[in-house]
C-alpha cells in the first residue's frame, strides 16, 4: 500500500531559479575578478617575456635545494612543536597554579614576540655566550645556524600548537567528560577516546594555518645564513639582479600553501564524513 | 566674495613661492645619494645617527665641487642597486667595486680608490688562505667577496651575512673561522676595540679592485661631472687630507 501511495505522489517541478540580475554588488565582483585576472596575465606575460634559460639553468639547482631545506625546517619543527605543546597544553589546563602560569608565560612570551626576534635572540642572543655554551657542550649545537632556528622555531611553533590544542580539548562539551566518567571510563581513555577524536576535527584547520605560517615565517632564516628557499632566493638576485627571482620564490611559496590546503582539505572531508547529511 | 578673494590670494601665493623654489633648484643641482650605512669606516651611521666615513667625506667633497645640494639616503645592501635604478637616488656612493655583473645594471665613474680582498681570523687561528678547504668563511651577501669565495673556494663552507657587522659578529664568537671582505674595511675593523681577537691572514687574495660611483645607465653627464669633481679633489688636496684622516696609506692606488 505504501508503495502504491509512493507511486502516485503526482510530479512536483521546482520552481524556475530567479534569473540572476546585474546588481550593484555583482558588477563591483565582476569588475574585480577580470583586475584578479589581468594581474594574473600579466604576470604570465612577464614571465613568458622575461623567459632566461640561462638563469633557470645556473639557479634551478640552489632553488631546489633551498626547497628542500625549507621543508626539512618546517617539518621537523613542526614536529618537534607537536611533541612539545603536548605538556604545554596540559601545564595551560591544570589545576596547579605553578604549572598553569609557567605554561601561561610561556605561551605568552612566544605569542607576543616577533619571530624575527626570537631567531636573532638564538642565534645572536645564545652567540655571545659563546664560553658558557662551550663548558656545558651545547657549543656545536648552537654554531650550527640551522640548529638554531630550528631550535627558535620549535619553541614557537609549540606555543601555538599548545593553544590549538587546549582551545580545541576544551570546545569538547563537559556532558562529554561527565557521560564517559559515567560509563565508569578513566580520565586517560575519556580523552583518548571520547574527548580528542572531537577536538582534533575542531584543531584540524588552526593547525593547517599554523602550518601555513611556519612555512611562510621560515622565510626569515635567510639572514641568519641558511639557505633555504629564501636564502637561495636572495643569493640569485644579489648576483642577477633580477627581480623575477623574487616571483619564482613567490610562486614556489604560493604552490607550497596551494597543495598544503588541498590536504587539509581533503583530510577534513575524511573526518567529518559521520556529520555530513 | 570675500572667501573666494582669499582663495585666489593663497592660490597665486603659492604659485609665486613654488616658481621661486624651482629657481633656487636651478642654482645649485639637487642630487640624493645612496650609501649603506653599515660599512664602517666607509659609510655607518653613528651613535647619533649620523652618517660617517670616507665614503660620506668623499661625497661631500664632490658634492661641494659639483656645487650640488647632495642628500644621503641609506639603503640596504642587497637592494642597493634596483633602488638606484628604481630613482630612489641618484647615485651610489658605498664603496662598490666595478664588476661585470654590476656593469650590466648601472654606469660607474672613475674609480675613486683601489680595493683588494683579504681575509681576517682570531690570532690564535692557524687559518691559511690557501688551505681553506672545509672552513667557514663569512662574507657579505652580494659582495665580491660572496662571488669570490663561490667561485675559488667551492669545498668552503659560505656564511652570507646582510651586512659586514653580521659577519664580524660571527667571527668574533666562532661561528666563521674567517671572514673575506675588502682590505679598507677589513683595516678599519681589526683597528677598532672589537676586533682587538683578529688579524689578517695571508696576503690579499684579489688585488685587481677598483671602487667607483654608480649612476644609472644612460646619465654619462652626471658620471662626467663626478669624474670631473674626482680629479679636482685629487688636484687640490682634499682627496689627501680626507685619505689621512682614516688611513695611515694611500688608498687611491697606481
Amino acid at each position: 500500500m505504501t508503495a502504491e501511495n509512493l507511486t502516485t505522489v503526482p510530479h512536483v517541478d521546482r520552481p524556475p531559479p530567479l534569473p540572476a540580475r546585474w546588481t550593484q554588488a555583482r558588477i563591483l565582483g565582476t569588475t574585480l575578478l577580470c583586475l584578479w585576472a589581468a594581474a594574473g596575465l600579466g604576470l604570465i606575460y612577464f614571465l613568458v617575456r622575461s623567459w632566461n634559460p640561462d638563469l633557470l639553468h645556473r639557479y634551478a639547482p640552489n632553488y631546489l635545494s633551498g626547497l628542500w631545506v625549507t621543508i626539512q625546517l618546517v617539518v621537523i619543527s613542526i614536529i618537534i612543536g607537536a611533541l612539545l605543546s603536548i605538556p604545554i597544553a596540559c601545564g595551560r589546563m591544570s589545576k596547579n597554579r605553578i604549572w598553569s602560569g609557567l605554561a601561561y608565560g610561556y605561551v605568552y612570551f612566544f605569542r607576543g614576540t616577533p619571530l624575527l626576534a626570537q631567531t636573532f635572540l638564538v642565534y645572536y642572543g645564545l652567540g655571545s655566550f659563546r664560553h658558557q655554551l662551550d663548558a656545558i657542550g651545547l657549543w656545536t649545537f648552537f654554531r650550527d645556524a640551522w640548529y638554531c632556528a630550528l631550535f627558535a622555531f620549535s619553541l614557537n611553533t609549540a606555543a601555538y600548537q599548545a593553544e590549538i590544542l587546549r582551545g580545541a580539548i576544551e570546545s569538547v562539551g563537559k556532558g562529554q567528560w561527565e557521560a564517559a566518567k559515567a560509563l565508569g571510563l578513566s580520565r586517560i581513555q575519556a580523552l583518548r577516546k571520547i574527548i580528542l577524536p572531537q577536538a582534533l576535527i575542531v584543531a584540524l584547520r588552526p593547525y593547517g594555518n599554523e602550518i601555513i605560517l611556519m612555512i611562510k615565517g621560515s622565510a626569515i632564516v635567510a639572514i641568519i645564513t641558511v639557505y633555504d628557499l629564501m636564502g637561495e632566493t636572495r643569493r640569485a638576485y644579489s648576483r642577477t639582479f633580477d627581480f623575477q627571482t623574487y616571483i619564482w620564490a613567490a610562486i614556489i611559496y604560493l604552490a607550497i600553501v596551494e597543495a598544503l590546503r588541498n590536504i587539509v582539505d581533503w583530510i577534513e572531508r575524511r573526518i567529518t564524513r559521520h556529520l555530513q547529511r | 566674495m570675500g572667501i573666494s578673494r582669499r582663495i585666489v590670494l593663497a592660490l597665486s601665493a603659492t604659485a609665486l613661492a613654488m616658481s621661486m623654489g624651482a629657481a633656487s633648484a636651478q642654482d645649485a643641482t639637487k642630487l640624493k645619494i645612496g650609501t649603506e650605512g653599515a660599512y664602517p669606516p666607509f659609510n655607518n651611521l653613528n651613535a647619533s645617527g649620523e652618517l660617517e666615513g670616507f665614503d660620506i667625506d668623499i661625497a661631500k667633497a664632490l658634492c661641494e665641487e659639483m656645487n650640488a645640494e647632495c642628500e644621503f639616503v641609506t639603503q640596504e645592501w642587497d637592494g642597493i642597486i634596483p633602488a638606484l635604478q628604481a630613482g630612489k637616488f641618484d647615485a651610489i656612493i658605498a664603496s662598490m667595486s666595478i664588476t661585470e655583473e654590476r656593469a650590466q645594471q648601472v654606469d660607474f665613474t672613475d674609480p675613486y680608490y683601489t680595493n683588494s680582498l683579504t681575509f681576517i681570523a682570531p690570532k690564535e687561528s692557524d687559518f691559511d688562505p690557501s688551505a681553506a678547504d672545509g672552513k667557514v668563511i663569512g662574507v657579505q651577501q652580494g659582495t665580491i667577496a660572496a662571488a669570490f669565495v663561490e667561485e675559488n673556494y667551492p669545498n668552503a663552507d659560505l656564511n652570507a651575512y646582510p651586512s659586514q657587522l653580521e659577519a664580524w659578529a660571527d667571527l668574533s664568537n666562532g661561528r666563521v673561522d674567517a671572514v673575506l671582505a675588502d682590505f679598507g674595511v677589513q683595516y678599519g675593523w681589526v683597528q677598532s676595540d672589537d676586533g682587538q681577537c683578529c688579524e689578517f691572514k695571508g696576503d690579499p687574495v684579489d688585488s685587481n679592485d677598483r671602487i667607483a660611483i654608480a649612476v644609472r645607465k644612460g646619465e654619462t653627464e652626471l658620471a662626467e661631472k663626478f669624474n670631473t669633481a674626482i680629479a679636482a679633489i685629487r688636484e687640490n688636496g682634499k682627496y689627501a687630507e680626507i685619505n689621512k684622516k682614516y688611513f695611515p696609506f694611500d688608498i687611491f692606488g697606481e
